[in-house]
């Protein structure tokens, strides 16, 4: 394993995330990983790797890089301009950087998330069977900062099979994201739902990993008792005081004792992790899969 | 039971008790059903983590309704002694609310066998029942905003132990130099669903 990518820069947040640590809810240990996790799968596609490989999370652009050594990357998600040695490089592509250049993202015109894959995988040490930084568990690799020396896995067998992948253009104002309700819509006022299905949020300055705090109709609740705390899943649409829904992201906690009005498809919850402050979302209800 | 869809990504089954929960917990995980990445086990509920491409959610509700969980025992898994320093800045709060001496708290928490019924808090804090019911005693009515690793205390009828310095609201009465939670070590976690707890007043 040796070093292949010194970071110099690194915006707002960048991270290391993989697909995170399924199985250990019992310890109080989250999935974390990529908050996009079709826009991660896809740039390890791109490059061979197998998609649960470690890539670096940039949020908001702002990140640089030099490489070490000779290196073959893929950048995905949100849509910023890459510069390799101030040389225009594209996204969804395979992308060529030799030893002592510099790798450069600006800020994304839209989305919020974009994802530094690189072939042979980012090999960061594991932390419980994952590379993923849980910012709110406080576990696996430290946020990076400029310094940070990442060492980069053995190129994998396959070779790549296509060195550009056509990717849907992210929407700039608005979002649509198909909810299924529930699991508690039932400890919520008549017309809650009809509010949350019918009017749009604002996505507000609060958004991180963790979750969205949206702003708009207040979703006032017919049950006032407490909830006892239960599980909770991603894209779920939590209820605090507030009366306004946090939509969860790849960092939530396990558990939560305010009631779940809805919760958004898994499909969708990538395009809600690329949603950024100031934003509008509109939910629109969808038929659980498989039923 | 009721079963709560999550979208495709889980199914929350509502249980009348904590016993219930654990039953149907011990019988699921024995056996998973095809498409269950994780259960998340609490107060009255378990939730069934989906993968969304593997999963049919309709053939796991029904893989669920028709466990005939059997009885949990826990007399034969793991017991974890817990030393405690009992000086928590609570100690006096909570003396006062249940009408007991300090001293008696004391008696009370190390004299009854606990188990840790769930997670989910922290990473390593477990949720501990099964204590004396002379110890119920409310949250506190502002938490803290620092509570030291390691502290000990009492909410409602559960007790648990922070297993790294975090906002709190909990009664605490003690602290142990236990460390619950250590990622280097397997397992990471101390207290785990199942575990049984004895506290013990350090000399």
């Amino acid at each position: 394993m040796s070093v292949g990518l010194e970071v110099l820069e690194t915006g707002p947040l960048s991270t290391v995330q993989d697909l995170g640590r399924p199985g250990l809810a019992g310890i109080g240990v989250g999935i974390s990983g990529a908050a996009d996790r079709g826009s991660l799968r896809l740039a390890n596609r791109l490059l061979g790797n197998d998609e649960s490989a470690a890539a670096v999370e940039v949020t908001l652009g702002g990140f640089a890089a030099r490489a070490r050594r000779d290196l073959t990357v893929a950048i995905t998600g949100a849509p910023c301009p890459v510069t390799v040695d101030g040389r225009g490089a594209a996204t969804n592509a395979l992308v060529r950087v030799r030893a002592g250049a510099l790798l450069r993202l600006g800020v994304p015109e839209r989305g919020l998330r974009s994802y530094i894959a690189v072939r042979g995988g980012i090999a960061v040490e594991p932390v419980l069977g994952s590379r993923s930084t849980d910012v709110l568990a406080g576990l696996g690799p430290d946020r990076l900062s400029p310094g940070a020396m990442l060492p980069v896995g053995p190129p994998p067998g396959r070779c790549p099979v296509t060195d550009f992948a056509p990717v849907a253009e992210l929407p700039a104002d608005e979002l649509v994201l198909t909810v299924v309700p529930g699991p508690r819509a039932d400890w919520f006022a008549g017309g809650a739902l009809d509010a949350l299905l019918s009017e749009p949020y604002t996505v507000t300055a609060e958004a991180n990993r963790v979750g969205i705090r949206l702003d708009g109709p207040e979703l006032k609740r017919s049950r006032d008792e407490e909830l006892p705390s239960e599980g909770m899943v991603v894209g779920a649409l939590q209820v605090p005081p507030s009366s306004r829904p946090t939509l969860f992201l790849a960092d939530h906690p396990v558990t939560g004792g305010y009631p779940v009005i809805a919760v958004v498809v898994s499909g969708d919850v990538d395009k809600a992790a690329q949603a950024r402050p100031g934003m509008r979302l509109r939910f629109a209800v969808g038929r659980r899969r498989n039923r | 039971m009721r079963v709560l869809p999550c979208a495709d990504s889980g199914l929350l089954v509502e249980l009348d008790d904590l016993d219930q929960v654990r039953a149907l917990h011990a019988a699921l995980e024995a056996d998973p059903p095809d498409g269950v990445t994780d259960f998340v086990p609490a107060a009255r509920t378990l939730l069934l983590r989906l993968d969304p491409a593997a999963a049919d959610a309709a053939g796991i509700e029904q893989a669920v309704r028709s466990v005939r969980p059997g009885e949990v025992s826990t007399q034969d898994s793991e017991l974890l002694r817990i030393p405690v320093v009992y000086d928590g800045a609570d100690l006096e709060e909570v003396a006062m609310l249940t009408g007991l001496t300090e001293c008696e708290v004391v008696e009370e928490h190390t004299g009854t066998e606990w188990t840790v019924a769930f997670g989910g808090f922290a990473p390593g804090f477990g949720y501990l029942t099964g204590g004396s019911p002379r110890l119920e005693v409310p949250r506190r009515a502002e938490s803290r905003t620092r509570v030291p690793v390691g502290a000990v205390g009492l909410a409602g009828t559960f007790s648990g132990v922070y297993p790294r310095e975090s906002p709190g609201g909990w009664q605490l009465i003690g602290r142990t130099e236990l460390r619950m939670w250590d990622v280097d070590r397997d397992p990471p976690a101390l207290l785990r669903p199942g575990v049984r707890v004895r506290f013990e007043e350090a000399e």
